[in-house]
């Protein structure tokens, strides 16, 4: 009988850039690591949808709350897509509610930040939206199946969401000179958040060094930084926006921008429960789950009788 | 930890056009067929994905398992006579 070895099974399978999917082998720290990431992701959308929701009643008209739904059910849908794909590693939701509920759970430092204006669902749209975009691109290629498929449906539906922030800000910028600075003061607020969120530096990235060697990554976090300003710097341009860097300034030598580091101790405050909004967060997630309870219960109840019906019948 | 259940897990699958195969897209968690179908149409498809769903309950699902690939698939590896390629049809005869 052939002996199979799992562990050379696993490593063939990721150095000929195959998939690995739920029923494969794969050693434990490879699972832990992707139950971390997907369900701390799946947070992130969850999260996500409070800044922009804050917004949904205030929408200045029709067409705006239109889209400004779209977008956050999508959002709560990317959430919805990534719990199971983490689900297919043998975790369960409940699991991952509590953890968030409890606060044990990490989410994207980024939606602790408050959204003061409408030109910050412009920002966040266009800015956040972008950052998450370029990471997410990226996954589309990660190792394990669920997750890239999860991906690739995100990123389809993710450029609307970034097009429709730049839309907004374009409207503002050439609009009255309130809603220019609305849109500058805007920028100003967002714009070293969204570099955190392509995480620590690479030299202090605690988590990327298995990620890469697993195929869950494949780009680092200043890799992908670095793109996103090259990217996003011609947008900036455009509005007639100035960004909140002096350093910022282009550099012929290395074909890219050079540009400032984000504060990265508030970053670090940020992500231990001390930023702007955190406690808010967890407050609206914990009510909004407590409220529905009578619903899950009523379901549940619901799904039994019918069952005991079709039994009986 | 809470006791609250999000209920089973099912599987969705889209039908994008008439006369095309169901194709797997994902999974969900609802707590009746129904429920299940409307939760499809809500998360699978927005952006007219499809025309037409399944949901299964996963706990219906049958799969092979992947430690058993090779004995499993193992009795057709060897008979290449059931592919076309495996006939010599003479030139001239035309499309075969």
């Amino acid at each position: 009988m052939e002996v199979i070895n799992f562990e050379e099974l696993f490593e063939s399978k990721l150095a000929k850039n195959d998939i690995i999917e739920p029923k494969d082998w794969m050693p434990d720290n490879y699972r832990k690591h992707l139950i971390r990431q997907i369900s701390q992701h799946a947070h992130s959308e969850i999260v996500g949808m409070l800044p922009e929701g804050n917004w949904i009643t205030r929408a200045p008209s029709l067409r705006a709350k239109l889209v400004l739904l779209a977008k956050v059910q999508d959002e709560g849908g990317h959430g919805l897509y990534l719990y199971t794909a983490a689900e297919s590693l043998g975790t369960s939701r409940d699991e991952m509610l509590d953890a968030l509920l409890t606060g044990k759970a990490k989410y994207s430092s980024i939606f602790n930040y408050p959204t003061l204006t409408w030109a910050d669902v412009g920002a966040v749209g266009w800015l956040v939206d972008g950052a998450a975009i370029m990471n997410q691109v990226m996954l589309q290629r990660t190792s394990y199946g669920p997750y890239a498929r999860a991906m690739v449906r995100i990123c389809k539906e993710e450029s609307f969401h970034q097009r429709q922030g730049y839309e907004l800000m374009t409207h503002l910028a050439f609009g009255t000179p309130a809603q220019k600075e609305m849109a500058q003061d805007a920028l100003n607020r967002w714009w070293f958040p969204t570099l955190m969120m392509f995480g620590p530096p690479d030299i202090e990235s605690p988590n990327s060094e298995n990620a890469l060697k697993w195929r869950i990554k494949r780009e680092t976090n200043d890799e992908l930084r670095q793109r996103f300003v090259n990217q996003t710097m011609p947008q900036i341009e455009y509005l007639g926006l100035t960004v909140p860097d002096k350093n910022l300034k282009w550099n012929e030598a290395k074909n890219g921008f050079d540009f400032s580091e984000p504060d990265w101790t508030e970053f670090k405050a940020v992500i231990k429960g001390n930023g702007p909004c955190n406690k808010e967060r967890l407050a609206s997630r914990n009510k909004s789950h407590s409220e529905g309870a009578w619903v899950r219960e009523a379901a549940t109840a619901y799904a039994k009788k019918q069952n005991e019906n079709y039994e009986a019948a | 930890m809470s006791k609250d259940s999000q209920g089973p897990m099912w599987e969705v699958f889209v039908q994008k056009k008439a006369g095309q195969p169901f194709v797997h897209c994902g999974n969900l968690h609802a707590y009746d067929k129904e429920m299940a179908l409307q939760n499809a149409r809500d998360l699978y498809t927005r952006r007219g994905e499809g025309m037409a769903l399944w949901v299964v309950p996963s706990s219906a699902i049958v799969s092979s398992s992947p430690e058993d690939m090779g004995s499993f698939f193992e009795p057709s590896n060897d008979k290449i006579y059931r592919h076309p390629t495996f006939y010599q049809i003479p030139d001239g005869v035309g499309h075969m």
